[in-house]
């Protein structure tokens, strides 16, 4: 079995208002310091099979079919 | 022989039945459709209706995408079928790349649910032809992911071609670019609409009965046809 990270992040450009919120509740929770937080996605996904080129493809191919959309998102993925 | 509307049912859709009455409101003959069907059944034109379909899980719309009447609406919007997508519905219509840009969470994070001025812009389109460019309307909005975004040549570009169907007035309830309510594609068949016009097509339930000529502009379209 093959266990694979995919991790969805909204483009930098992209306004992520939940972080921004996270960001602004910090400092009234005492946590000092913080310039930025940007929220994003994480999926755990298994598979069959030994996780070669071929099982890393498809789990590319279900990112940017379902798990993200490109238009407003990128993704990062490896094999765990 | 009235024009029949389609209005596809999503598990978790919440307007379906409001865009069914609008349909008839616009003495046209409204047909509901069920997500998982395979048959669009030879309507003359197709509302995707508001609500959270599949619970808005993953991103609003994304699964509702993959339905396999979807594929269908897909393929026969690209013909020229007129498709009016509300709320979710437009949600869906960007997730399935029918019309450009995304919606995203409300930048106040919170749902927003009010009565809404809006500016008709484009009265080109299927579903916009029975009002005046640039008049104003007030249509109820009620929504959780209704910030529209794109990038910067994506919005150059539906702002230069008069792609702009509908655009907040006063407020921006949920800071859309370009306070951007509703876009339609290149052709003007398919409109995506933030604002719920069933929701304003009768005195009795709606804050004015601005919203039915969405309704009546599409049945006109189908019955000069």
């Amino acid at each position: 079995m093959a266990r694979f990270i995919v991790e969805v992040m909204l483009k930098p450009e992209i306004l992520d208002s939940q972080g921004q919120a996270v960001a602004r509740a910090l400092p009234r929770l005492g946590f000092e310091g913080v310039t930025q937080v940007r929220q994003g996605k994480r999926f755990e996904i298994e598979v069959e099979g030994p996780a070669d080129e071929a099982a890393t493809e498809r789990v590319r191919k279900m990112a940017e079919t379902l798990l993200a959309n490109p238009v407003i998102e990128t993704f990062e993925l490896r094999a765990e | 022989m009235s024009a029949r509307v389609g209005v596809i049912t999503f598990p978790g859709s919440l307007d379906d039945r409001d865009a069914a009455r609008a349909v008839r409101l616009a003495d046209a003959e409204p047909v509901s459709l069920w997500h998982a069907e395979g048959d669009l059944l030879g309507v003359d034109a197709v509302i995707l209706p508001g609500g959270f379909s599949y619970g808005d899980y993953l991103r609003a719309g994304a699964i509702a995408r993959f339905a396999p009447l979807m594929e269908k609406l897909v393929a026969a919007a690209r013909d020229g079928l007129p498709v009016l997508g509300i709320c979710n519905g437009f949600q869906v219509l960007c997730e399935s790349h029918l019309l450009p840009g995304a919606l995203t969470r409300n930048v106040g994070l919170h749902f927003v649910c009010r009565a809404q001025r809006l500016r008709i812009e484009n009265v080109e389109t299927a579903w916009t032809s029975d009002y005046e460019e640039g008049q104003e309307v007030v249509i109820p909005v009620k929504n959780m992911d209704g910030c529209y975004v794109a990038d910067e040549e994506t919005l150059e570009e539906l702002e230069s071609s008069g792609r702009i169907v509908a655009r907040y007035l006063d407020v921006n309830p949920n800071g859309s670019l370009n306070d951007i309510a509703g876009i339609c594609n290149e052709a003007g068949n398919v409109v995506g609409l933030m604002p719920h016009p069933e929701h304003a097509v009768e005195a009795l339930t709606g804050t004015s009965t601005e919203g039915l000529g969405f309704f009546t502009s599409v049945v006109k379209k189908l019955v000069h046809a």
